[in-house]
């Protein structure tokens, strides 16, 4: 009697440090406790990579306008050991150089900016310089000829600089057009491509990069764009698709300048993107920087945003973990595998629910099938379960084409799943049917499916993902509350049903 | 007809013993996790039982590597009728019975006739762990066939009527037969569909039974009256499984035992996390039987014999009040 009350002060002050360090987070700190509340911080990471070949390194990288168009630009940071660090620039020819005597072997630099999303159009002031004219030269005959009718064309069926660029890109995509063909072949990436036409016009054109922003991306590249000088201002035509204009959620890296990446000294050099949101609020966003309140310096939001974008998923495991065993110890839930429904739920997160529960289904159904005909195969088991993750990987691989053949790119998402998890999902459901029938087959698998829905709804909840991704404190309480549920003896709702009888006996 | 289900004060009433109380309370502190491979190895459980002389059906020989399997036809060849079955099993599962020979082939209980290659695929099937518990790898385990005691007559379909005693920290608590059905496969999983029959603790005689969960009178195959059932040599089964706790020394235990014509009861298997529906045979909760065992000054040098009487005087009068209604 003694220990449980040891075990249940001990319960209770865990979840009560949980919460209570969570309060003082929210009053030190200022995080708020609802989702919304707060305005979206992007944090971008850019982390160049080179190996050096030896004697002094210096490496530039383009950075972005303090105010590109529908952001704000309010803190910037470079962390690299060692290096000299400057911003060389202004405006659209902003560059961060690095410098070191000495270096040796593979290198990395990073540099991080925050953005807020804001309302300016941030218009380039950069009067258009016919520098790109040099690029005209090297087109070959065939090619000259070719471009000269597409540019003829395209002319004849516009008006004005902007319909130009939307008729070139018409017919640059156009498939049946042999002309486009021929200089598509050519190296150059459809932005360059499009932007030797337009010098060809006479428009100003410039050769942009921009970043996609989508929470918790890692490793990710700039986009090719164009922009044209039209009526006394810069247009971004994206060159792929003829849209114009910035969309929301593209950030204008590199806009002028000559490269996007320069390092003398360095061989293989590469540069590739981390990016986050943040939920800050507006007066944590003003002193973000001078908060040395040890909450902010012990929030995930320290680590380098590669590992954030983990620590965002990793926070929530401990909420479906609870899931999980809440509906097996008090609602008594039969599932396949303990926590297999959690790695579903991780993997819909990923995708989406109803695109994940059907290639999910999908694919366990057609393995159950395959396994039929191993079964009769007379295998190992660990040569069976072996083929029977080369097949799924198969299965997965046909749906995912055949799914974009015909038009669901959702196809592509089944790839989300844990392969090796579903092989074995699969042949247990499979020993099940043989053993104790279909019924039992539908009854579990029915409950796996289940509580993974159950848990993907909680753990896509906004509230739920800004809590444990900003208090990760209160994931003592989870553990709280699951240590409680460890140590409950009572009947489970199933067992209500279970010993029905005894009523009638 | 009745509810779907019952209040948990019903089920309190009754005493009755669930899932999380019987994993928290009694497995996890009686158990002790080092202790567990002796039952979850029949093995083990075998040899351990041939140590303290407790009857178990008698082993024949044990297949351990695949290679084995090749010339096993000699190994099988002056054996009429026998059990194949794999270390590890759990639930019945894996387990092969012949009963005799006709010519080359063998005959199975179900009356099937298999050759000697469909008994390799199951032997190789078994040591690369089709049967065991995680998918480890397994022994073969061959052993006599039991001729099962004709008491049970019209009361079995093809399967070996077993007696499930629950078994704690010694004292026998708990008794049900388990008859194999159609509906069963010829296991005497309840959970697959064998017939329950609960048992008095003092006398062996039948107190209810149920199949499904639900109750029932009659053997759903055979149509033999259940409530007739009465259990010879009671004190000595019970004996059997009392021994079982000195053996494993685990405080938490089902005892499996099977009545043979000419050896009397034997020790087929024990279990360390023994079910919960032998509560619904006997009309009855585990808990305050447990309860009683576990608040008593246990004098750790009472012998099986006198924890047998204890139980069968302690627990009679109990059993015979629940069936008193029945019999009205």
């Amino acid at each position: 009697m003694n220990q449980k009350w040891t075990f249940h002060t001990i319960l209770i002050l865990m979840a009560l440090i949980g919460m209570g360090t969570a309060v003082m987070r929210h009053l030190s700190a200022g995080t708020p406790f609802l989702p919304g509340q707060a305005k979206s911080v992007w944090l971008v990471e850019a982390r160049v990579d080179f190996d050096t070949t030896g004697g002094p390194v210096s490496a530039s990288l383009s950075l972005p306008d303090a105010h590109p168009p529908g952001f704000e630009l309010f803190e910037e940071q470079a962390a690299s050991p060692g290096y000299g660090f400057t911003v060389l620039g202004e405006g659209d020819n902003r560059r961060a150089e690095w410098t070191k005597r000495e270096a040796e072997g593979e290198q990395s630099l990073y540099y991080s900016a925050q953005l807020v999303e804001s309302d300016s159009d941030g218009a380039s002031a950069a009067e258009p310089v016919f520098s790109s004219r040099e690029y005209n030269n090297y087109w070959e005959d065939a090619q000259e000829l070719a471009a000269k009718e597409v540019l003829g064309l395209a002319r004849g069926k516009s008006s004005s600089p902007l319909s130009l660029t939307r008729e070139l890109i018409k017919l640059l995509n156009s498939p049946s057009s042999q002309n486009a063909a021929l200089l598509r072949s050519d190296t150059l990436g459809q932005a360059e491509l499009l932007i030797h036409f337009l010098n060809r016009a006479d428009i100003p054109a410039r050769y942009v990069m921009g970043l996609y922003l989508e929470d918790a991306r890692r490793r990710q590249i700039l986009t090719p764009m164009v922009e044209i000088y039209t009526e006394q201002e810069w247009l971004l035509v994206n060159p792929k698709t003829g849209d114009v204009g910035v969309p929301p959620n593209l950030l204008l890296w590199h806009r002028g300048g000559v490269s996007v990446l320069d390092v003398s000294g360095g061989k293989n050099s590469r540069v590739h993107f981390s990016m986050i949101r943040q939920t800050v609020p507006a007066a944590q966003l003003a002193q973000i920087t001078k908060s040395d309140s040890i909450f902010s310096r012990l929030g995930v939001q320290r680590l380098p945003i590669e590992e954030q974008s983990m620590f965002k998923l990793l926070l929530l495991l401990p909420l479906g973990a609870a899931v999980v065993v809440f509906m097996r110890v008090i609602i008594g839930l039969k599932t396949s595998g303990t926590f297999m429904p959690v790695l579903i739920a991780l993997a819909f997160l990923q995708t989406s629910l109803v695109e994940g529960l059907i290639s999910f289904v999908l694919v366990v159904a057609a393995g159950l099938a395959l396994r039929g005909y191993l079964s009769r195969l007379n295998l190992l088991l660990v040569a069976r379960i072996a083929a029977l993750i080369v097949l799924v990987i198969f299965m997965i691989s046909a749906f995912s084409i055949i799914g974009y053949q015909l038009g669901y790119s959702a196809g592509m998402t089944i790839t989300f799943f844990p392969m090796i998890i579903i092989a074995w999902t699969i042949e247990r459901m499979s020993i099940l049917w043989e053993e104790d029938g279909p019924s039992e087959v539908v009854s579990q698998g029915g409950g796996s499916l289940l509580v993974a829905v159950i848990a993907y709804l909680l753990m896509q909840m906004p509230l739920f993902v800004h809590l444990t991704f900003n208090f990760p404190e209160l994931n003592l309480v989870l553990l709280a509350s699951i240590l409680a549920m460890g140590q409950y003896t009572g009947y489970k709702l199933s067992e209500l049903w279970r010993f029905r009888a005894m009523d009638d006996l | 007809m009745s509810k779907p289900w019952v209040s948990i004060r019903r089920l309190k009433a009754f005493g009755m013993l669930g899932m999380n109380c019987r994993n928290v309370d009694f497995i996890n502190r009686y158990n002790q996790r080092k202790h567990f491979p002796l039952v979850d190895n029949k093995l083990k459980t075998k040899l351990l039982a041939q140590e303290y002389a407790v009857p178990t059906p008698g082993l024949k020989f044990v297949v351990r590597e695949q290679h084995e399997i090749s010339h096993i036809e000699q190994q099988l060849a002056d054996l009429d009728s026998f059990v194949l079955k794999p270390a590890k099993g759990s639930g019945g599962k894996g387990i092969l019975v012949v009963t005799g020979r006709q010519g080359d082939q063998f005959v199975r209980s179900s009356g099937v006739l298999i050759d000697i290659t469909d008994i390799r695929r199951h032997m190789s099937n078994i040591l690369a762990g089709l049967y065991s518990l995680a998918g480890s790898a397994d022994v073969a385990i061959i052993e006599d066939l039991i001729a099962f005691d004709d008491c049970f007559l019209g009361y079995s379909h093809e399967g070996v009527p077993d007696i499930r005693i629950i078994v704690f920290r010694g004292y026998p608590v708990m008794a049900m037969l388990r008859l194999a059905t159609a509906a069963s496969d010829g296991k005497a999983n309840l959970h697959q569909g064998a017939v329950g029959v609960g048992l008095a603790l003092d006398s062996g005689r039948c107190l209810k039974a149920a199949q499904f969960g639900r109750p029932i009178k009659l053997h759903p195959d055979t149509g033999c009256s259940l409530s007739d059932i009465r259990i010879s040599g009671w004190r000595d089964i019970l004996l059997l499984a009392s021994q079982c706790y000195d053996m494993t020394s685990l405080g938490y235990i089902g005892t499996d035992i099977v009545l043979d014509k000419f050896a009397g009861p034997q020790l087929l298997e024990l279990n360390a996390r023994p079910g919960l529906a032998i509560q619904i045979t006997n009309g009855r909760g585990l808990l305050p039987r447990l309860r009683h065992i576990e608040h008593m000054s246990l004098n750790r040098r009472f012998r099986a014999e006198q924890r047998v009487d204890y139980s069968m005087h302690q627990f009679a009068e109990e059993s015979s009040a629940a069936q008193s209604p029945d019999a009205g």
